[in-house]
């Protein structure tokens, strides 16, 4: 023990570095900040750190081409001595790590923290955030299967929208014409390199600011924040306040540790993500769908108007984040409570309402088809017994034309146009063959692909198509 | 130092330092910054579209759509299967064909073939498009990408190379509009 003092004090005699960290650990903090709703910070960062060890210990197998990427993922999850639970790990934390870092901003935004004097704390961590999606999206691209090939396809197809450069930056985003092995090097440079490296400075700063300026006080409703008097009002609460360690940091100790234990259940008992099937362009029975933290865009781009949707995709990123960017600058000062900030904690929850939706409907697609039902999801019995001949061969027209891809019955099939299950009391004969002909309405015109006896064997079999006993559509026009 | 001091030798070497750092740094830039851009210049002294050759003919029967792929004319050794590209070649009738990219003109998801029902289908946000191409419904603002083709030696051969989005400098991507 005393050899180990005096290594210590030996160490310390050239480092210089005890007395700067005695300092920092021990600065008085406001008593009311010592609470179990300041530690999501601090959890961010302990995921990271499992990032950073994971991500190294994954990048002595991984191989970063094309070709053989898929091939040392599979390596990674069968071979090395616990790999598929550092893949795990690797995978669980990035979601633990977006999820931690929304809830501390979601924090901060209701506690007023971003006010003066922590404007620039703020902005920064608007900053760690986007660095903190751009590593989700990367590492989704490095896990290179299926999704992830047409998932930057999406990505290109994005870019390409772009007017004018829109070209040229579709060709520095896959680093040639196609999607390759270029892609997945910059991709590979991006994740491991230059967004982890800019990570590291900005949290680093972001820290250091949160040290300087000191950590947030408890917010009460009334309690105005002033550019004159804040600073003075500050120092009151620290000089009666507590020392961070070891008054608060037990508790961000706690919550860390239970995240990185949760983070390891996860990764034990559900396994790895993926990979998924293999990036090959030529297997196109291929239904990509993005990582949870992007569904709710998938949703977005599906259910825009389609002229909407370049603007939109273009604009609505840029100004989204001047918008979190303008945050601290447009209200520096004043309350912090959330009681007293009705307009900020309406706008978190129409935010939330509106993402939390559009991830759910991304969850069940119903603007997708359902590119099997045609041949994967019988007719139920019950829409064919009593039929004649002629509706049976409508109910087989049906089938073979893949209507079912879009039109569920028996609540089996595609949502993307309505069910048909009672079809026959909303639209006549006339309708129907006008709707199946000429199309509109989301739906493609069929006229050039079923014949006249088709045609009449369809129609007659979808004006069967109701519940018993109710009167079928009529044209109101006619006697 | 205050400015109204007179700059001291030693002040004036220190600009000169920085200037010199920065002139450097300046030559050093134009590398770096070609290097980054090289994609946008083509491969290995190549144009990215190129011709193709899909096959003979005789694999594409009359009135029919089939699947078809090719080699990317632009490939690096490790591009494994990525280089291996998929598009729809019609042949309407004789050596009249459209060759169709795969990718759907909204994001580029795969689009897939019926054609029971003549329609190529989107799985991703529900695009639909006729058999010849022009948009039938769904979030797509325009018809497939189709490459621009020849016979040649009894072969059908197409320009391609890169992957097509609204903005390639795809010449044979064409704005097409329904002809029914």
């Amino acid at each position: 023990m005393r050899l180990l003092k005096a290594l210590g004090e030996w160490l310390d005699f050239r480092l210089k570095l005890g007395e700067g960290i005695r300092d920092a650990a021990t600065h008085p903090i406001p008593k009311s900040s010592a609470s179990w709703w300041y530690v999501f910070g601090s959890a961010a960062l302990t995921v990271f750190g499992i990032q950073v060890v994971t991500g190294i210990l994954l990048a002595i197998v991984y191989v970063p081409t094309a070709a053989q990427a898929w091939s040392s993922l599979q390596v990674l999850n069968h071979d090395p001595t616990l790999g598929w639970f550092l893949r795990a790990m690797h995978g669980w934390a990035s979601n633990f790590m977006v999820a931690l870092v929304l809830i501390h901003m979601l924090q901060v935004f209701l506690f007023g923290a971003y006010k003066f004097p922590r404007e620039l704390t703020w902005i920064i961590g608007v900053f760690l955030l986007l660095m903190t999606l751009g590593m989700a999206f990367t590492g989704q691209v490095l896990r290179f299967d299926q999704d992830a090939y047409w998932g930057i396809g999406i990505g290109a197809s994005i870019t390409g929208r772009v007017p004018v450069i829109g070209g040229a930056l579709v060709h520095l985003l896959l680093g040639g014409p196609i999607i390759g092995g270029d892609t997945l090097s910059r991709f590979f440079a991006l994740h491991v390199f230059i967004i982890p490296g800019l990570l590291i400075g900005l949290v680093s700063l972001h820290l250091l600011m949160v040290l300087k300026l000191g950590i947030n006080e408890w917010p009460m409703p009334g309690r105005i924040v002033r550019r004159e008097t804040y600073l003075k009002e500050y120092e009151q609460l620290t000089h009666e306040g507590v020392p961070f360690v070891p008054d608060a940091i037990w508790k961000d100790l706690v919550f860390g540790a239970s995240i990185v234990a949760a983070i390891a259940v996860c990764a034990a008992v559900l396994g790895p993500f993926g990979p998924g099937g293999q990036p090959d362009p030529t297997i196109i029975q291929a239904a990509p769908r993005p990582d949870f933290f992007f569904l709710w865009l998938f949703s977005l781009l599906s259910l825009l108007p389609p002229q909407m949707e370049t603007p939109v995709l273009l604009l609505m990123p840029p100004v989204a984040i001047l918008i979190l960017l303008l945050v601290p600058v447009l209200s520096g000062e004043g309350e912090k409570h959330w009681k007293k900030r009705p307009v900020a904690v309406l706008t978190v929850l129409v935010a939330a309402v509106a993402l939390g939706s559009f991830t759910h409907l991304a969850r069940s697609t119903p603007w997708s088809p359902a590119m099997s039902a045609w041949s994967g999801a019988p007719v139920p019995i019950s829409e064919l017994k009593g039929r004649s001949a002629l509706e049976r061969r409508g109910a087989l027209v049906f089938q073979a034309k893949q209507c079912r891809n879009c039109h569920a019955l028996g609540g089996a099939g595609g949502m993307r146009g309505p069910a048909l299950d009672e079809v026959a009391l909303r639209l006549t004969s006339d309708q129907l063959i006008r709707q199946v002909l000429q199309g509109g309405g989301n739906m493609p015109a069929y006229g050039k692909n079923l014949s006249p006896a088709e045609t009449t064997a369809l129609v007659s079999y979808l004006e069967t198509l109701k519940p018993e006993g109710r009167p079928p559509a009529h044209d109101a026009s006619q006697p | 130092m205050s400015e109204t001091q007179q700059p001291t030798r030693r002040t004036m070497l220190t600009r000169l330092g920085i200037l010199l750092n920065a002139g450097i740094g300046a030559v050093l830039a134009v590398p770096v910054v070609s290097y980054i851009l090289s994609p946008l210049r083509g491969k290995n002294g190549k144009p990215y579209n190129q011709w193709v050759r899909l096959g003979p003919l005789e694999q594409f029967p009359e009135g029919e759509t089939r699947l078809a792929t090719f080699r990317n004319p632009v490939v690096r050794p490790w591009d494994g299967q990525t280089a291996d590209i998929p598009c729809w070649v019609r042949r309407i009738e004789g050596e009249q064909f459209q060759v169709f990219a795969i990718n759907c003109a909204h994001l580029g998801c795969p689009v897939r073939w019926f054609a029971a029902s003549g329609l190529f289908m989107c799985p991703c946000h529900g695009g639909v498009y006729y058999a010849d191409g022009s948009r039938a419904s769904g979030p797509p603002e325009r018809g497939l990408f189709e490459y621009e083709h020849k016979v040649e030696d009894g072969q059908l051969a197409i320009l391609a190379g890169q992957l097509p989005t609204l903005a390639a400098e795809n010449r044979t991507a064409r704005r097409k509009t329904c002809d029914c």
